[in-house]
């Protein structure tokens, strides 16, 4: 048996590495190829993760190739809620990460995770639901609004329905945030019943969903805006202080991640996020197809509420 | 019935025009399953003949193994192939995570079980008395084992083909080592994957019909190759 396995096991294994080292090298090549067929090809790439929903409103497909112009470098998005995008930071495999969840983020970067954090554009939360209003609740205050909710899916679960992220992303942050401002002890919520729903997804795919099922969804208005003309949704309660989301955009520490490599890049990425151009680049996004921009830029958006950042978190660059 | 429909005409729509993203991803699906079937019909074809004509302790134990994991769930080794390519593994300083090598990595350790033991079958399925014919006939040894393993040459393509449907249809590795990045790692899969949860279940339904057709105009090929040698 041994022998056997000296002629074939180890010859495998180590065709095995080798091939893979070679599939690890040439893809990349090939894909630079096949993508210069609408770009062009790039020395350096250069990886980022970020929420879910800048990339479900196409946001980064729209800014992606203008950053690809600018530094020289493929911009690899990989779009994950804003836990998990932490997480990749946290394990180096993305070199920054933009993301939305305020008390998370601190905890990233006071663990030494993260560093050079701007804040870069804002939008706010809604609540959006079936037109007809199964819990009544149209123009009511965020916290109020969930009390009714949650008596009206208790009491009828075939009638008021509530579909939660349930994927540790910022927007799930925000809605348990809330559920607790309106006196819940949200593990109780959670399990309260049939009612409420936990999609385990994305921004847009939970708001398909919640569509689907005739639900109430806690969504970022500019996913909403996006994803209008698919949903069978009306936004229900839109007004509220709680509901101010800002998205901010962290470097990897490389003294804390070691394996983190490209800070000076990243660096890059944060300082062109916040420059004029590319806020003027947010603030127009979306006008042609939806009226009005899917989200407000830090710089001129006019973010007064208590909870938005500093003038020095969005106008002074990082290095 | 409609959205069927519209997705079909959508879908020939799509590969009439040339429409350069579904070619892109299409050509992406196609090369990564392409170059994760050689990687691991190089490994295990061998292996699977070296199996097969040694008789060892243990080696129907070892068999039974193999064909245990012909049904490996593709999020299981997504995660573990993950655990070893993420810059905090083992195998980080590759950096291979979130790139294409990443994908076919993943399905190269997906399919191996199934292109070994499919091997094993197709070689112990040769009827014994061809080998002792041809050594019978003067042949030596390693002239016998080749009659067989020509003898076995519809079985192993067999085994190759269904290893290549397994890699190009899975979407639990190439979702979580390619992370679906557009333009780099979307492959056929995720994209499906991605559209349909977004709602946008035209175009998934044509990807999804490129995706079969992919399938059914490579098997048609090597059906008529094999026909013909």
């Amino acid at each position: 048996m041994a022998k056997i396995f000296k002629q074939f096991a180890l010859p495998a294994l180590t065709i095995l590495i080798l091939l893979s080292m070679v599939a690890g090298c040439t893809p990349a090549g090939q894909a630079a190829e096949n993508k210069s067929a609408q770009t062009q090809s790039f020395a350096t790439r250069f990886k980022i993760a970020t929420t879910t929903s800048l990339n479900d409103t196409g946001l980064w497909d729209y800014l992606t190739p203008v950053f690809e112009k600018k530094f020289n470098t493929a911009l690899d998005v990989v779009a994950a809620g804003t836990g998990a995008a932490l997480d990749y930071g946290k394990r180096g495999d993305v070199d920054a990460v933009t993301v939305h969840d305020p008390a998370a983020e601190a905890q990233f970067i006071s663990d030494g995770y993260g560093i050079n954090k701007r804040s870069f554009a804002f939008n706010y939360f809604i609540v959006v639901g079936p037109a007809a209003d199964p819990a009544g609740i149209k123009g009511l205050l965020p916290e109020d609004a969930f009390k009714k909710i949650y008596a009206g899916g208790v009491a009828d679960a075939a009638k008021v329905k509530f579909v939660s992220r349930g994927d540790n992303s910022g927007t799930y942050a925000k809605e348990k945030l809330i559920w607790q401002a309106a006196g819940f002890n949200y593990p109780d919520v959670e399990k309260s019943g049939k009612w409420y729903i936990e999609a385990g997804k994305g921004m847009g795919p939970s708001l398909v969903m919640a569509s689907e099922q005739g639900a109430y969804i806690l969504t970022d208005v500019s996913t909403f805006l996006a994803y209008g003309s698919k949903l069978n949704l009306i936004p229900v309660v839109e007004s509220g202080q709680i509901f101010l989301n800002v998205y901010d955009a962290i470097a990897i520490n490389p003294a804390k991640v070691t394996t983190a490599k490209m800070l000076p890049m990243a660096n890059n990425f944060i300082n062109w996020l916040i420059s004029d151009d590319v806020q003027n680049l947010i603030a127009t996004y979306g006008v042609d197809k939806y009226d009005k921009p899917l989200f407000s830029p830090m710089k001129g958006g006019g973010c007064k509420d208590p909870g938005c950042p500093k003038v020095e978190d969005y106008t002074v660059p990082v290095n | 019935m409609q959205e069927l429909w519209e997705g079909l005409v959508q879908a020939v729509k799509l590969v009439v025009s040339l429409d350069p993203e579904v070619i892109e991803i299409s050509v992406r699906s196609l090369y990564v399953s392409a170059a994760a079937i050689l990687i691991a019909a190089a490994i295990c074809i061998p292996v699977g003949g070296l199996i097969n004509f040694h008789d060892f302790r243990g080696k129907r134990v070892l068999i039974n193994v193999i064909q245990t994991f012909y049904s490996l769930p593709t999020v299981v080794v997504g995660l573990f192939v993950f655990l070893f390519i993420s810059r905090a593994g083992p195998l980080g300083g590759m950096g291979l995570l979130f790139t294409p090598g990443a994908i076919i990595l993943g399905q190269v350790i997906l399919i191996m079980p199934i292109l070994t033991g499919m091997t094993i079958s197709a070689l112990s399925g040769v009827d014994r008395s061809i080998r002792d014919t041809a050594l019978g006939a003067g042949a030596s040894q390693s002239q016998a084992i080749w009659t067989i393993i020509k003898e076995a040459r519809f079985a192993v393509v067999g085994a190759v083909i269904l290893g290549f449907g397994r890699a190009i249809s899975e979407v639990g590795a190439a979702m979580m080592l390619g992370g679906n990045i557009r333009g780099f790692t979307r492959v056929l899969t995720t994209a499906i994957s991605l559209y349909t949860q977004e709602g946008e279940l035209v175009l998934s339904l044509a990807l999804g019909i490129i995706l079969i057709g992919i399938a059914t105009v490579i098997n048609v090929v090597v059906n008529i190759l094999l026909q013909r040698y």
